[in-house]
């Protein structure tokens, strides 16, 4: 797992630099060498790259959005397997699933970053985000209502209501002999 | 499914409910509990015979207790306890092998072994009853081969063996109203004077052939004046008897074949002659001992010409009876108060103006005045005679004296126990000093050491005994101060001597003890009685620095109108603080739920005449209870007319207008029972001081049930008139139970419900909204045991979650009477196999916990039943969900585990009470339970989720702690040093 992610970075980045390393090129290009190509091409390839680099990026926006959904269908399995009863297992699974919508939904701006664009649009893949990670935390609050820890009912509110007081007061009893 | 705050309970509900029953381990017992054993007061002791070489004596009590006791200690050799309804009149020795008693008002006689106290035998008379059977031994065994024991009750007399109990023979005299007052044997032995009363005027002297039972003779002599009935023997031959009206004795001669008699006048012999005369049972060779109000005096017999006194003691003092020392001398014992000390005489009856041994012995004070002396003698080293003598005094403590000294004395009047109160201890003062706890240091080290290897199974025998004797003689559980868990507190108790005792919850032993001055009886002869013990004042906040103290109520008299007393004790010393003698009758003491400033608690004391007084009788207690007097209400129950009234109170007493502690009062209710098919046999309600947590229960799929919970809560039951007697006297078709709910304050019957086929004695318990009950059912020949769970219909409605939330319900609004609300009623009812003598629930600081009943069980033992078995909602197929909730699967009988009882393997001989106090500690409740013994325990119905156990080792926390900051510190480093060998690699 380890050694297949690093991999898989490692191919990314080297995608990422050759495809940014001509257009911002930090190194100044060698004396004598003009870019090939004329002007005219010249600014239509760099418009298609754009246009290609703004269609990677939104592509890229959407699919981060929709990563929660492969997450919800897990979680949703979790917690059919830990079933109804409170114990350890299942508040754990319970809590996990709430707290990652939370903590993802509070990076909600970091996760788009990379894809910050004037001309990408990334509203609608944060709303989708925001959306999807809004339906797991609402898939563990189902969670945590089945388990029964939501005080959804009358008996949570009143479970420990002290008595009434009684306004009158009555004693006696068998008179003592 | 669980609400979130009671995860906890219920997760613990769930664990305790694996292990129904809560028992203690065998190395546990007496860490906690303790138990005393007690006989009652003396009435009658008789020392083994010297030549039986065994220092013992044995003894019958008031409490219907026969006891050998040790005279080097004190201690119980061997004791039985005989029911209340077979009462021991008399007790003798026979052939120095066997105690034999009579009981039954003659008509039972049994021979207990003396060595062991194992029964030989039992032998059944049929007598006429008489209130004053006698025993008679017959002095040797010229007459018979085995010693014949004479029983003389009423008209009747036998003549048993006292080897095997067979019936010699009997005899029924046939003249009516025959009262057999004394049997005498002749010096020869063959044969037997029987001296009896009839009617009241009429002396009969039988003659009776002691071998056959014969009558050889029958003279009857009529006398001038009635006779009261006291006789005593004063020779031989002459019988002394004190007339009718208690001024007069006759001196009473037979000889062979005639009676003749003299009248003597006691104005004539003593000059003081208030109160009650009593002719003291003393002595033969013709000395008599005559008990006024102020004086015992000593009378020689001169044939029935006279009586001349001897000596006068002054009041109080107290005779022996004779104690034969030779052949042809008695000696008899004195014992009088001077001052704080009190004085022991012997004389003989040959020479009565000598004295052979005249002794000061220091005793307690607040023992009162010495009642009964039992006088022994024993031969000292150099062959002369020494004499020993128990001691019963006023507060029923039995003392051995011997040579001026008091050997042993036994606090016996813990053996009746009227009313029971508990008080905290004082508060543990600041700075406790650390040097104290540094000196033990070593010793607490030592200590959790052992049982650190106790635990871990490497302890030797003699370590594992060591053990187990440093948790027993632990001195945290003895010391004198409050104890963060309220443990440790005073029971006060209150005997029917008028004595108020305390008694630390550690071990059992008495803190103090006072004798109260204002419940003992009088020079004339009244008999004051004590009634109850409340808690006076409890301080708290303000009035923190002051001691708390109690309140005792008695009477003066016998009579329920005769006027009451009262006392105030401090709690810590017992020293009276205030005394007070009403100048009204007491019926009903209510406390109330008011206190005044200084957290004194209001009490009404109801007078005969219905009407209510106000005590403390102070202007700021007034303030306080003039405001609550509308609502203040109480209700009499009258067992003889079969009635239960409600009263309310108004402002002033109409008779004596100008005390305005006085409040006269106003029928309001009343529930008259037809008296031709109910009878009530018994009313219940809760405790004033139990504690309710919540109103609402929640059940299965998370609904709400609100419980009715009223203080004014009444439970009757009443039984048809046929049913009221003894089990089997009734047919089932002739025999029902009705239960009744009734509010107290508006006389309301909330539930009615009849049992048909049932018959008491019912036994209840009410507490929450619950009454469990108990009864015969003579259709199953078995008790049954029933429960009904009252719940408040009209706030079922308050369920929607969001005015729950926004706080805009009713439910915390003060409830009144007035508003009938309606209720619904759940009962189920189930078998209980046991006999029960009393029913009590208990009780904890904020009834959180869940609630065990204790029964006192007929073996004189408590069981404690948990409340999950007698609930109304048992199903045979409970769902998944009630079972989650904790609700048992139903049986048509309730299990007895016998793991579950609280007394483990002690008895707690005629169990009278149970008592159940809270602790500071939510899961712990403490338990007092008293008959003739006394036990206390602890006890956790839902186990001690709340503390670690005793035996919860410190040490192996300590050292695992320990050891896993070690581990962290070693991990840390070798984890360093690897990264640093691999950086450098």
């Amino acid at each position: 797992m380890e050694k297949g992610k690093g991999l898989a970075r490692r191919w990314a980045v080297e995608l990422y630099d050759a495809s940014s390393s001509s257009s911002h090129s930090s190194v100044s290009d060698p004396p004598g060498f003009t870019r090939s190509g004329p002007d005219a091409d010249d600014a239509t390839g760099a418009r298609q790259r754009k246009d290609s680099e703004t269609a990677w990026k939104a592509q890229k926006a959407w699919e981060v959005a929709q990563a929660p959904f492969k997450n919800l269908m897990m979680m949703g399995f979790m917690m059919w397997m830990a079933g109804s009863t409170v114990h350890l297992f299942s508040i754990g699974i319970t809590f996990s699933a709430l707290w990652q919508p939370i903590s993802a939904l509070r990076s909600v701006g970091k996760v788009f970053e990379p894809f910050k664009d004037p001309r990408v649009d990334t509203l609608a893949p944060k709303l989708v985000f925001i959306a999807l990670n809004l339906a797991a935390m609402g898939l563990g609050v189902f969670k945590l209502n089945t388990l029964g820890l939501l005080p959804t009912n009358a008996s949570d509110w009143v479970s420990s209501l002290a008595p009434a007081q009684e306004v009158e007061y009555a004693g006696g009893g068998i008179p003592l002999h | 499914m669980a609400p979130p705050r009671h995860l906890l309970l219920i997760l613990l509900a769930a664990a305790s409910l694996a292990t129904l029953a809560a028992a203690v381990y065998e190395d546990q017992v007496g860490l906690a509990d303790w138990h005393q054993k007690y006989i009652g007061k003396v009435k009658q002791a008789v020392y083994h015979s010297q030549k039986s070489g065994r220092r013992r004596v044995v003894v019958l009590t008031e409490e219907n207790v026969i006891a050998s006791l040790d005279l080097r200690s004190g201690d119980i050799f061997w004791r039985h306890v005989i029911e209340k309804n077979d009462p021991v009149d008399q007790l003798g020795l026979s052939l120095a092998k066997y105690a034999v008693t009579l009981s039954m008002g003659g008509s039972t006689l049994r021979a207990w072994n003396l060595p062991d106290g194992q029964m030989i035998w039992e032998t059944n008379l049929q007598v006429s009853k008489s209130s004053k059977p006698l025993l008679h031994f017959l002095s040797n065994s010229k007459v018979a081969k085995d010693n014949l024991v004479l029983v003389s009750a009423g008209q009747w007399i036998y003549a048993v063996s006292s080897i095997d109990g067979v019936i010699a023979w009997g005899k029924e005299f046939s003249l009516d109203g025959l009262e057999i007052k004394q049997v005498l044997q002749s010096p020869e032995n063959d044969i037997l004077y029987v001296v009896g009363i009839a009617g009241s005027s009429k002396l009969n002297l039988y003659q009776l052939n002691a071998k056959t039972g014969e009558v050889v003779k029958h003279i009857q002599e009529s006398f001038p004046g009635a006779l009261c009935g006291e006789t005593i023997l004063g020779s031989h031959n002459v019988l002394v008897a004190l007339d009718e009206t208690r001024s007069g004795l006759f001196l009473i001669e037979f000889k062979g074949e005639s009676i003749n008699y003299n009248k003597v006048h006691i104005s004539d012999l003593v000059q003081d002659l208030s109160g009650r005369v009593k002719l003291l049972p003393l002595m033969s060779n013709g000395i008599i001992a005559l008990q006024a109000s102020s004086t015992v005096s000593l009378l020689k017999l001169k044939g029935i010409d006279g009586l001349e006194v001897i000596q006068s003691f002054e009041q109080p003092a107290a005779v022996s009876n004779a104690l034969t020392i030779t052949e042809k001398d008695e000696g008899f014992a004195v014992v009088r108060h001077m001052g704080s000390e009190i004085e022991f005489i012997v004389k003989f009856t040959s020479d009565v103006s000598n004295e052979v041994i005249r002794e000061k012995i220091n005793i307690d004070q607040h023992r009162g005045n010495i009642q009964k002396v039992f006088l022994n003698n024993y031969i000292r080293t150099d062959k002369s005679h020494g004499f020993r003598a128990l001691l019963v005094l006023e507060d029923h403590s039995l003392l051995l004296v011997q040579q001026g000294n008091v050997v042993w004395s036994r606090e016996d009047g813990l053996a009746s126990i009227i009313d029971v109160t508990t008080s905290e201890l004082p508060v543990e003062k600041d700075g406790v000093s650390v040097a104290n706890v540094e000196h033990n240091l070593f010793e607490w080290l030592k200590g959790h050491m052992l049982k650190l290897k106790g635990t871990l199974m490497l302890a030797s025998a003699d370590e594992l005994a060591a053990i187990q004797a440093l948790r027993l003689k632990n001195s945290e559980k003895n010391k004198m101060t409050r104890d963060h868990n309220g443990f440790r507190k005073l029971l006060i108790l209150l005997t029917k001597a008028g004595k108020v005792i305390a008694l630390h919850t550690g071990d059992g032993r008495i803190i103090w003890s006072n004798l109260l001055p204002s419940l003992r009886a009088s020079k004339s002869g009244e008999m004051p009685s004590a009634l109850r013990i409340y808690q006076w004042q409890v301080p708290h906040h303000r009035v923190m620095r002051e001691n708390p103290s109690i309140l005792v109520v008695g009477r003066s008299g016998t009579d329920s109108a005769a006027p009451g007393v009262l006392s105030v004790l401090d709690s810590y010393s017992g020293e009276e603080l205030n005394s007070l003698k009403f100048d009204h009758s007491v019926v009903q003491i209510i406390p109330l739920m008011l206190k005044d400033s200084s957290e004194q608690r209001l009490h009404l004391i109801v007078d005969s005449h219905y009407r209510a007084h106000l005590y403390p009788r102070s202007p700021d207690a007034i303030n306080v209870f003039l405001h609550e007097i509308p609502n203040t209400y109480f209700y009499t129950v009258d067992i003889e007319k079969n009635v239960i009234r409600g009263h309310s109170l108004q402002k002033s007493c109409d008779l004596s207008s100008d005390d305005e502690y006085c409040f006269s009062t106003k029928e309001l209710w009343s529930i008259v029972f037809p008296s031709d098919a109910e009878r009530i046999a018994i009313t219940e309600t809760r405790k004033m001081n139990e504690v309710v947590h919540t109103q609402a229960k929640i059940i299965a799929d998370q609904d709400v049930m609100y419980k009715y919970l009223s203080k004014n809560l009444v439970f009757v039951a009443t039984v048809s008139p046929k049913a009221a007697s003894e089990i089997g006297s009734a047919a089932p078709e002739e025999a029902w139970l009705v239960a009744y709910l009734i509010d107290a304050v508006t006389g309301r019957i909330l539930h009615r419900v009849t049992h048909h086929g049932a018959q008491g004695p019912v036994h209840a318990v009410v507490s929450e909204n619950w009454v469990v009950y108990l009864y015969f059912n003579l259709r199953a020949h078995r008790f049954e045991m029933a429960v009904i769970e009252i719940y408040d219909q009209s706030r079922a409605d308050n369920k929607d979650v969001l005015k729950l939330i926004l706080g805009k319900h009713n439910l915390s609004a003060p409830i009144t009477s007035y508003i009938r609300s309606e209720v619904m009623v759940k009962s189920q009812s189930y078998f209980f196999t046991h006999s029960v003598k009393t029913m009590t629930v208990t009780q904890t600081a904020k009834g959180i916990t869940s609630k065990q009943l204790l029964i006192g069980t007929i073996g004189d033992q408590v069981l404690a039943l948990d409340k999950r078995f007698v609930d109304p909602r048992r199903s045979v197929n409970p769902t998944q969900q009630e079972k989650e909730e904790g609700i048992i699967p139903l049986t048509d009988s309730l299990p007895i585990i016998p793991m579950s009882y609280v007394t483990h393997s002690l008895q707690v001989e005629a169990l009278r009470g149970i008592v159940a106090i809270p602790s500071k500690l939510e899961s712990t409740t403490l338990v007092f339970t008293y008959g003739v013994d006394l036990f206390y325990t602890r006890l956790a119905p839902s186990r001690t989720y709340d503390s670690l156990t005793d035996e919860f080792s410190y040490a192996l926390l300590l050292i695992t702690i320990v050891a896993l900051v070690a581990a962290i510190i070693f991990t840390w480093i070798w984890s360093e040093k690897k990264e640093l060998n691999d950086k450098w690699r």
